[in-house]
């Protein structure tokens, strides 16, 4: 986070002294964190420690209390006038959100649509492309994830494994500058982790810029350019993988990691 | 003796022509029900007795039943009946849509608002709010558009638009909105949150989601009931007679105040009422089947009836493996 990197690159995602709060529960305390063009963080940390909610503030699903977070050197879900920041209209943060992909725990396929008419739904309905272009460009990214022959399926005829990269193409149809994902195998059985595991190492090496909230500390290790340790609405520490992992410094990190690995 | 030896002789018919049995060639009793057979005879008993006396009471005055029948007096309340249910229940439909959306939305008027709809549309009967607008002229003599407290552009006497057939409609239709309504939010609801979250993600708006993603779930939840609403509505229309508007009911008591055939032809309305009803529920099962496609595999109406004749099928069960 050296303000020399600042000046030659924009980064992707600037998150500046965010607070947020669920009524009296005070979820983020002032987060600052930037993510480079091109690079993959995972946010880790125990359950309650605010990472999901952080995710979920950079595409605006959660409104922030206070502070601020720019993608792509633009403010998501409002406009800067004055000393103020004022929300958006719902067009308004539609058009930021296209920029950026979200995967979900759930999944949330659409269960009435098939597979290929969850990818297609979003940029056909945006006007990106029209219906055949689309399918095209749909077939195409569910060979990617390796799902070319699933294309007229619904999701509950899918194992889990086979929804959330399905999940994944559905997002990437958009093609975002930025993927956001929210515990993408915590709702998995375990041995169907590792195919989402590995489109996800895909998507990284292809140079597609990531934030991860994950538990699965083997993706952050061999996945991730830094890893971010996140502790009761605060950032902790952060730092390669192989030194937050490996070598914590801080105290609350290490009992952490002691717990899950 | 093995085991497979066991099941065989189960089988094969020989522990019944050997009463003295091999100790372990036992034959399998079912449980006896023999209140069944006394529920069953109580039944067939009274089922009798109805169809003897439909037959033999002469006062069904079958023959003026079948004379009347497909009259058109008859034809043309029965024709009535039916658009006002259609028209009405469609007006209902799209205002309970909207007093839904109403409902769910964060603006504490527009809550307030639809909150006070069916408040007060379900807290008070149907007949007297049909009663209450047909006489609606002695309350407002004279229907004027225009601002409040501001300019008016025109005025009409109330009874010169409000026909029997309008105030037919405005009454059913105001009156079911409210029951629709509840069932579309119940509908809407239903529909979980992550599905709206993920279509936020993608950047659909929000009039967009509503109409691709959530409603088509709904939909699945909202059709049951209103399938039952519609068929309730068209027996609700037969409330419509108190305001002397030709529709089924009040076309035979037409015809039978005048020839005081009355059983009869409260015959005929009831068996149009039958007949109309019995559609409606045939179609409501085909639709039904049709909005929950994804649920199943593709059946058609006809294969889902054939299957439902079939009661011991297994292969429901097989479109909805995991691979």
């Amino acid at each position: 986070m050296t303000t020399s990197q600042a000046s030659a690159t924009p980064p992707a995602v600037r998150i500046r002294g965010v607070r947020k709060s669920f009524g009296r529960l005070e979820v983020l305390r002032g987060i600052d964190l930037e993510v480079w063009p091109g690079e993959v963080v995972c946010l880790i940390g125990p359950s309650g420690s605010g990472k999901s909610t952080l995710l979920r503030c950079v595409n605006h699903l959660e409104k922030v209390d206070g502070g601020r977070i720019e993608v792509d050197g633009e403010l998501v879900g409002y406009r800067r006038k004055g000393d103020k920041v004022y929300e958006l209209k719902d067009r308004e943060i539609c058009r930021k959100r296209e920029q950026i992909g979200m995967v979900f725990q759930q999944f949330n396929l659409f269960p009435h649509m098939t597979v290929l008419g969850n990818v297609v739904e979003a940029p056909v309905r945006l006007g990106k492309m029209r219906q055949r272009e689309a399918e095209a460009a749909g077939r195409a990214l569910l060979a990617r994830v390796g799902l070319a022959e699933k294309e007229a399926a619904y999701p509950r005829q899918l194992s889990g494994g086979q929804q959330q990269r399905v999940a994944i193409a559905r997002a990437l149809a958009m093609r975002p500058r930025l993927m956001l994902f929210d515990e993408p195998t915590s709702a998995l059985d375990p041995e169907l982790v590792g195919d989402v595991l590995s489109v996800m190492g895909d998507l990284a090496r292809d140079g597609m810029t990531m934030i991860v909230v994950t538990h699965e500390m083997g993706f952050a290790r061999e996945v991730a350019d830094r890893v971010v340790f996140m502790d009761q609405g605060r950032l902790v520490e952060q730092g390669h993988p192989s030194e937050i992992l490996e070598r914590p410094s801080h105290e609350r990190t290490q009992a952490f990691l002691r717990r899950v690995l | 003796m093995p085991a497979a030896d066991r099941t065989t002789t189960l089988d094969d018919g020989n522990a019944a022509g050997d009463p003295q049995g091999h100790g372990d060639d036992v034959r399998a009793v079912p449980l006896r029900h023999p209140g069944r057979w006394v529920a069953s005879a109580l039944v067939l008993v009274v089922a009798v007795a109805v169809a003897s006396s439909l037959v033999t009471n002469e006062r069904f005055q079958w023959d003026v039943v079948g004379e009347y029948f497909f009259s058109s007096a008859i034809l043309s309340g029965l024709w009535t009946t039916l658009w006002l249910t259609a028209v009405s229940m469609t007006i209902a439909v799209v205002l309970g849509i909207v007093i839904a959306l109403m409902r769910l939305s964060p603006n504490p008027v527009l809550k307030g608002g639809a909150n006070f709809y069916t408040w007060f549309f379900r807290g008070t009967p149907l007949l007297v709010q049909l009663i209450f607008l047909f006489n609606i002229s002695a309350l407002y003599p004279v229907l004027t558009v225009g601002v409040p407290f501001g300019p008016e552009f025109f005025d009409i006497p109330a009874n010169d638009i409000l026909t029997p057939a309008l105030v037919a409609i405005i009454g059913l239709s105001l009156n079911e909105a409210a029951y629709m309504a509840e069932i579309v939010r119940g509908g809407i609801n239903s529909v979980e949150h992550g599905q709206t979250e993920a279509a936020q993600a993608l950047g659909l708006r929000r009039s967009v989601i509503m109409r691709r993603i959530v409603l088509p779930q709904a939909i699945r939840v909202i059709l049951p009931p209103t399938g039952n609403e519609t068929i309730s509505m068209l027996k609700y229309t037969s409330l419509i007679s108190v305001i002397a508007m030709p529709e089924l009911l009040y076309s035979a008591q037409v015809i039978y105040s005048r020839t005081y055939e009355t059983i009869p032809l409260l015959m005929v309305a009831s068996l149009w009422y039958l007949i109309v009803t019995s559609v409606l529920t045939l179609g409501q099962a085909y639709l039904e089947r049709r909005t929950s496609r994804h649920r199943r595999t593709t059946e058609t109406f006809l294969g889902g009836l054939l299957r439902r004749l079939r009661p011991h099928d297994t292969r429901v069960a097989a479109g909805r493996e995991r691979p």
